[in-house]
């Protein structure tokens, strides 16, 4: 990305110059400017006209072709540790993380472990989403039936926000939650605080209240899930979210939101 | 009876949509209502309504257009001043509000402001410089117009009854299915941009016909005016996207309508299908706004350098491999959906190579200018601005087609940025370098140059304090379409954007009171020439404003650039071309046709919008007899005398041979 940057601003700032400084030149009013009203092919200067953007497209496609696969957001990171799996499900309006070896679950907020590659299963119970952790990398999208891949990895313990890219209806402003780096003991240590702790439990009956459309949810801990919850929704053997059809004055004009 | 509709669809308890649609529409029906009073009705019905004169099309597609870019500005001015106030708070526009307007905002430019000026101005041009009396099809071409004003109608009255789509200008499935958006917004949307694009079509089509079958003897192709060739390309990419859309856009609404699944979650339908369509179509639509756009600049650019436009081929050829280029770069819109390195990566490098066509342009616009005699005219301001700008814009977009970058920019402040860095620096600042280049041929007067000037820098500043501030915001992470944000490192650049608006909204003042101050002085500023620029091509041949005819004969091209030779001879040998002889004149007679098709295509619209089953019938029967009864008109044409061309013509003689006297003189004493 940087490379690209200075790649084209190597092109981009002298080609403005140019375009200031020719018309400046050659402003009507300066008679020491040479007037050449025939002049408008030269093959030499057409060489060059096409060869410079061509030479740069070259070069940042070099750029594309290479970033495209190194980052590309399925691909696992090269790592000694053995990569934390979390299930991410997008909702009307709320984010669901579900940690399936630790057997919790979480509600608008994502504790993850500094130094560990995250390897993210994403589906949507609802519209289409996107999932982004601007300062931990490239984001994702989020659909129902279909199930997309992403790894990251927190380098530095610290409170990162996170949020949908993809427009996704009256609460998609609430859609951001927050992301925990913390320490791999303190990881441990809030995954056997949650288990033991007094949370709710995330089965068919908690997933059913859940997928109701809401908004503000407050950051909440389950401390259990059931187990194939993520499959189930991934494959709509859960039927998507009902939506705002029928919440309020019915299908018809201007339904309301629920605050 | 009424389908849906009940008094409930108006917005009694949301002050803000009730007050400004009711004052929108108070204003619209006085000034139908002052029109009739006043007498001016026949007049407009003759002159303006029935035409199928392409000036007047051209004109009235002009009027269109700009007066939905002053509503989806004031859609613009909502969201940054809702977004200025919604830090921690709920602003003063709540979602279900704040998602209508910027998916009007959305809407109303692409397709209501940014199509209609484009297609306007090619309108008027296009016939002009080709030396010609018409489009191919006039009859269809003021249909195409007024299915655009009928999108256009269909659009604002939702303001007024019931609610425009809080999707975003494109509905993306499954959001827009009827399970998350039941009402009847999304459904003005399809109706308006369905009836609008068939007219968009038509368009295509006629233009095409019109380029490749009907222009002046020896005008061959590369003979043609720049803006006619990208004219052409944006035409060829009319017909080849716009189906497209609409198909797209049809089987969302069986979907909608009939239950279908083609998009949606349940039974197997696939979301990722309708936004690979909508963007196979969306694409290519970017360079039907900007090709037409950068024709502008071209012509401007040879004009005020007073030399020819350099590598003429080369602009050809550039336009061309943009146009079959921007087909395969679709993908690039959604490299988040996960396709995977090796399809992301082919897409990223093909959305690249366009950046070849378009700075292979912008060097030859800079040598165009080279060995001119520059005059800074506001067109030519534009047109300098819009290369700084737009090589800004083009830098960005490559960047966003890396797909690694893409991954944290996608659907970011910054693509927002971006994308109206390169419609507002382009496709914006061309209307308004075209407005006023072409506006004394239209008028037969020029634009006020001082309020020009304080709009393209009002513009000009406006543009880089709104946008440059965006760039940043999405650089931290702050996505688009936020209702309300709780980040606070986003505040200082979101207010900072707030402000450029108030510098733009100083612009669009300038630019109306340019008008105003321009229509009180036109005596003043009167072109009596028809050739007030010194200008190259076919058009500033004939008077301004031109005749029905355009050119009392039709003009022999014996070159790139045919006016400017006729014109060197003319002061050369101090004579002008010997008097021809004058023929009468054939044009295609006015027909209503247009615009009743128009009138029952609202109708049907708004009855299929509210499921009135009935009415969307009887417009369905109203279309169909409006076609027959014009198909089985027995005259279409009517004859314009000799004598009545000779008058015409004689006058234009009259004053170029004065100017060229006057000219003579001149030499003399220098």
């Amino acid at each position: 990305m940087i490379n690209s940057v200075e790649i084209m601003l190597a092109i981009v700032i002298p080609t403005i110059i140019a375009a200031v400084v020719m018309a400046w030149w050659y402003r009507s009013s300066n008679a020491r400017a040479v007037y050449r009203p025939d002049w408008a092919y030269s093959g030499r200067l057409e060489l060059i006209v096409w060869s410079i953007p061509i030479l740069v497209i070259l070069l940042i496609s070099g750029v594309i072709w290479v970033g495209s696969h190194e980052l590309d957001p399925a691909e696992p990171i090269q790592s000694s540790e053995k990569p934390l799996k979390v299930q991410v499900v997008s909702m009307d309006w709320k984010w669901l993380f579900m940690y399936p070896e630790q057997g919790v679950a979480t509600v608008n907020k994502l504790v993850v472990p500094v130094g560990v590659p995250i390897h993210f299963s994403l589906t949507s119970s609802t519209v289409m989403n996107s999932f982004f952790v601007p300062q931990l990398g490239s984001m994702i999208a989020t659909m129902n039936g279909m199930v997309t891949q992403l790894h990251l990895q927190a380098d530095h313990p610290g409170d990162y926000f996170g949020l949908s890219t993809q427009f996704s209806g009256d609460g998609f402003s609430d859609m951001g939650f927050t992301v925990h780096a913390v320490s791999k003991d303190d990881f441990a240590k809030w995954v056997d605080q949650a288990k033991a702790g007094q949370g709710p439990v995330l089965d068919r009956a908690g997933y059913d209240a859940l997928n109701k459309p809401s908004t503000k949810n407050p950051p909440t801990t389950y401390r259990s899930m059931e187990p194939n919850l993520f499959h189930a929704i991934a494959t709509q053997e859960i039927p998507p979210g009902a939506g705002i059809a029928g919440t309020d004055v019915g299908p018809g004009v201007r339904p309301k939101q629920e605050h | 009876m009424l389908g849906k509709l009940t008094w409930n669809a108006i917005p009694w308890d949301q002050p803000i949509p009730l007050v400004s649609a009711s004052v929108v529409f108070l204003i619209f029906i006085g000034v139908i209502v002052w029109i009739i009073v006043k007498g001016h009705f026949p007049y407009l019905w003759r002159e303006w309504i029935t035409s199928v004169d392409h000036k007047r099309i051209g004109v009235m597609y002009l009027l269109l257009g700009l007066v939905m870019l002053l509503r989806g500005f004031i859609d613009a001015i909502m969201m940054r001043s809702q977004q200025a106030l919604a830090f921690q708070a709920e602003g003063y526009l709540p979602p279900e509000h704040y998602n209508q307007i910027f998916s009007a905002h959305g809407t109303l430019m692409i397709f209501f402001a940014g199509m209609p000026i484009v297609i306007g101005l090619m309108n008027f041009v296009v016939p002009l410089q080709l030396g010609v009396r018409d489009v191919a099809f006039p009859t269809l071409n003021s249909t195409s117009f007024w299915l655009s004003a009928s999108g256009a109608f269909l659009v604002n009255i939702s303001l007024l009854i019931g609610e425009f789509a809080r999707v975003g200008w494109l509905p993306y499935p499954p959001l827009a299915e009827t399970t998350y958006s039941p009402g009847v917004g999304v459904d003005y949307y399809l109706w308006a941009v369905q009836i609008s694009g068939v007219g968009t079509l038509m368009t295509g089509v006629n233009f095409v016909t019109t380029i490749l079958k009907i222009r002046a003897p020896g005008m061959s192709y590369f003979r043609m005016p720049i803006f006619c060739w990208t004219a052409l390309a944006s035409n060829l990419l009319i017909i080849a996207a716009f189906p497209v859309l609409t198909a797209a856009l049809a089987m969302l609404q069986l979907d909608r309508y009939l239950g279908f699944h083609f998009f949606t979650n349940e039974a197997g339908g696939n979301m990722m299908m309708f936004i690979n369509l909508i963007w196979a179509w969306g694409h290519p639509e970017v360079y039907i706004l900007v090709l037409p756009a950068f024709g502008i600049f071209s012509e401007v650019f040879s004009t005020f350098s007073r030399k020819p436009l350099f590598g003429y081929r080369s602009m050809v050829i550039a336009t061309l491999f943009i146009c079959i280029v921007s087909f395969c770069v679709w993908l690039h819109h959604f490299f988040t959906m996960g396709a995977g390195g090796n399809v992301n990566a082919v897409f990223g490098i093909a959305t690249s190579v366009i950046a070849v066509g378009t700075g292979v342009k912008i060097y030859n616009w800079v040598f165009t200018m080279y060995g001119g005699r520059i005059q800074f005219s506001t067109p030519m301001l534009w047109s300098i601005g819009f290369i700084v700008t737009f090589v800004i814009g083009g830098m960005t977009g490559v960047l966003l087609a890396v797909p690694p970058a893409d991954f944290q920019l996608h659907n970011s402040m910054f693509l927002v940025a971006h994308f109206h860095n390169v419609i507002i620096g382009a496709v914006l600042f061309g209307a308004l370098a075209a407005l006023t280049y072409w506006f004394p041929k239209a008028f037969g007067f020029r634009l006020d140059e001082y309020w020009g000037k304080w709009a393209f820098w009002f513009g000009f500043l406006g543009f880089y304090a709104t946008f440059v501030p965006l760039y940043v915001a999405g650089l931290l992470g702050m996505t688009r379409r936020l209702q309300h944000y709780d980040i606070a490192m986003w505040r200082p650049w979101v207010l900072a954007a707030a402000f450029g608006v108030v510098l733009l909204f100083c612009g669009a003042v300038a630019q109306v009171i340019q008008l105003v101050v321009s229509i009180r002085r036109r005596h003043e500023l009167r072109d009596e020439t028809g050739d007030p620029w010194d200008g190259r091509s076919l058009e500033w041949s004939t008077a301004s404003p031109p005749p029905a005819f355009n050119f009392a004969v039709l003009p022999n091209v014996q070159g790139e650039e045919p006016y400017w030779t006729i014109k060197r001879r003319s002061i050369e040998t101090q004579q002008m071309s010997a008097e021809p002889e004058y023929k009468p004149i054939h044009m295609p007679k006015n027909s209503p046709t247009g615009f009743f098709m128009g009138f029952f295509a609202t109708m049907g619209g708004f009855a299929m919008v509210w499921h009135i089953w009935w009415l969307a019938g009887v417009a369905a029967a109203g279309i169909y007899a409006v076609f027959v009864w014009f198909a089985w008109r027995d005259v279409d044409e009517y004859e314009i005398p000799a004598e009545e061309v000779a008058a015409a013509d004689r006058a234009r003689r009259r004053v170029r041979q004065e100017w060229l006297d006057a000219n003579a003189k001149a030499e003399e004493f220098a």
